[in-house]
């Protein structure tokens, strides 16, 4: 097992600073996308709902963090990613994605806007290096701006849940509670100086994401605060496998099922993330442009709930009710805190409309369901007093 | 884990419990564990003719499904129907959960048999399974 975080060998999995904590959990581990990552520590169902009814920690370190600086920064940033990256105010951050020349998706990331001069871009674990070469081969001949790969100098862990801010705010003096959705800052956190905070996360809760140096005694111990600080509020460390269900509740894309190299923005239905008049060419621009203009998307990303008794998985067939083929569910699952069985999948148009009633292919069997409205799971709005 | 010594297994992980003519399926401890949660069990019907080895239900997770796989040939004669409702009793005692009983069509299966081992056998498979 590799020391140093982030750093595999060809036998070994690449391992976060938390490593040895999760295994000290006795974690259920797994290979995702080359790391070995928790699955679940007491069960994904207790997981998933301690994030919806209080608040879980997740170690989310896999993940990668691009850096771009220097006067030239925005300029790169409007090349390489479909959001308008001119809208941002520092401390605030947005969805957006890269994309190939014909509109498909190289990775959907979050971009934070530093300063004037400094742009960080969040990307996934499974992307890293497909990224970061993506990112030197698009914008890296571009006139003053640096590129700069960070992935393995953070420990980052998501706070999620009702009760996050709660729960941070016992651990720094930052104000949480003027940080609104999407935005971030720095302040001491768990003794830590200059900490960046950001109300952002990956499952339709409230929540924060905090970024610390990945060394292991420093991430061990923020870790261990938290949990014990946490412990209150009745908070417990979540897995991968709690993280997914969590996202696909909230109807958020997943990279290799919902958005692809052979998905577009138009199909997946994130063109609200996707800016063509912001006055900038972006790479991907002009063939979605041309889908447009071509009439649209031929297939659509719709939520599937099923009607009869069976659960829809990952790759499963979506078939009329006459049994003929017409799609594939893309991300299926029960979902523990709505108690249904959902799934994401892409259908023909004609069949995209809410109410519309299709069938799941299971294990040879068709099985109803019906087509929802997306978010599977919104959560309730603070009530003001 | 305690496997009870009376009951018989399969390296699918079922356990086969026989009493008399009849005998009660279900599923291991180990198999419990491995599956997490569990949220669905796809079970035979009663008068299904079920053969041994053969495939004739599943149990799923909220990550998973497991194909289940008749120990011995027989027909069902009894399901466990609170399972629909409630799966998660899998969970809490595998050991005691049948999940269906079955007549037993060939009473010689139950020695002749490879793939019907006992408790301590199915054991040391387990911990070869799990490197323990």
């Amino acid at each position: 097992m590799a020391e140093t975080p982030g750093v595999g060998t060809a036998s070994a999995l690449r391992t976060t600073a938390l490593n040895a904590r999760h295994r000290a959990h006795k974690a259920k581990m797994v290979d995702f996308g080359g790391w070995d990552m928790p699955v679940e520590y007491g069960g994904l169902i207790s997981e998933h709902m301690a994030v919806r009814t209080a608040v879980g920690l997740f170690d989310v370190s896999h993940m990668g963090d691009i850096q771009l600086r220097g006067p030239g920064s925005l300029a790169a940033v409007q090349k390489l990613l479909m959001n308008d990256a001119s809208k941002l105010q520092i401390g605030q951050a947005h969805y957006s994605a890269m994309l190939y020349e014909n509109g498909t998706f190289v990775d959907d990331v979050v971009l934070h806007k530093l300063s004037d001069n400094d742009y960080l871009i969040v990307i996934n674990a499974g992307t890293r290096e497909k990224d970061i070469e993506w990112v030197r081969k698009t914008i890296g001949h571009m006139p003053s701006v640096h590129i700069n790969d960070f992935s393995d100098f953070y420990t980052q862990l998501a706070i999620q849940g009702p009760k996050a801010e709660a729960l941070l705010q016992k651990l720094t003096d930052t104000d949480l509670s003027v940080i609104k959705n999407y935005w971030f800052t720095w302040g001491k956190v768990c003794g830590l100086y200059n900490v960046m905070i950001a109300r952002t996360g990956y499952t339709g809760e409230d929540g924060f994401e905090i970024y610390i140096p990945s060394d292991v005694p420093t991430s061990e111990r923020v870790w261990n605060e938290i949990l014990e600080a946490g412990a209150e509020f009745g908070m417990v460390p979540c897995g991968l496998g709690a993280r997914n269900t969590l996202r696909l509740e909230a109807a958020m894309a997943l990279y290799g099922h919902e958005i692809s190299d052979t998905i577009n923005v138009l199909e997946a239905g994130l063109g609200r993330y996707c800016k063509m008049d912001k006055g900038t060419e972006f790479v991907g621009m002009a063939a979605l442009q041309a889908i447009q203009a071509a009439g649209g998307p031929t297939r659509k990303l719709v939520g599937l709930e099923m009607v009869e008794r069976g659960i829809g998985r990952d790759g499963y067939p979506v078939c009329s009710l006459t049994g003929e083929k017409i799609g594939e569910i893309t991300s299926g699952s029960p979902a523990p805190f709505l108690k249904k069985n959902i799934a994401l999948a892409y259908v023909p148009v004609a069949y995209s409309a809410v109410d519309s009633e299709v069938a799941v292919e299971i294990r040879g069997g068709l099985v109803k369901a019906k087509v929802v409205p997306l978010p599977f799971y919104k959560k309730p709005k603070k009530t003001v007093i | 884990m305690a496997y009870p010594a009376g009951y018989k297994y399969t390296k699918t992980h079922e356990w086969l419990n026989v009493d008399g003519a009849t005998a009660s399926v279900g599923i291991t401890d180990y198999a419990q564990e491995s599956l997490g949660d569990i949220v669905f069990v796809e079970l035979p019907k009663v008068g299904d003719k079920l053969e041994a080895g053969k495939l004739f239900g599943s149990v799923e997770s909220v990550k998973a499904v497991s194909d289940l796989y008749a120990p011995i040939s027989g027909t069902v004669t009894e399901i466990n129907e609170g399972l629909n409702a409630a799966p998660e009793t899998i969970n809490s005692d595998a050991n005691a959960t049948w999940m269906f009983k079955m007549d037993v069509a060939d009473a010689a299966e139950l020695t002749s048999l490879d793939s019907l081992i006992d408790a301590a056998a199915y054991e040391a498979f387990v911990a070869e399974e799990t490197g323990h």
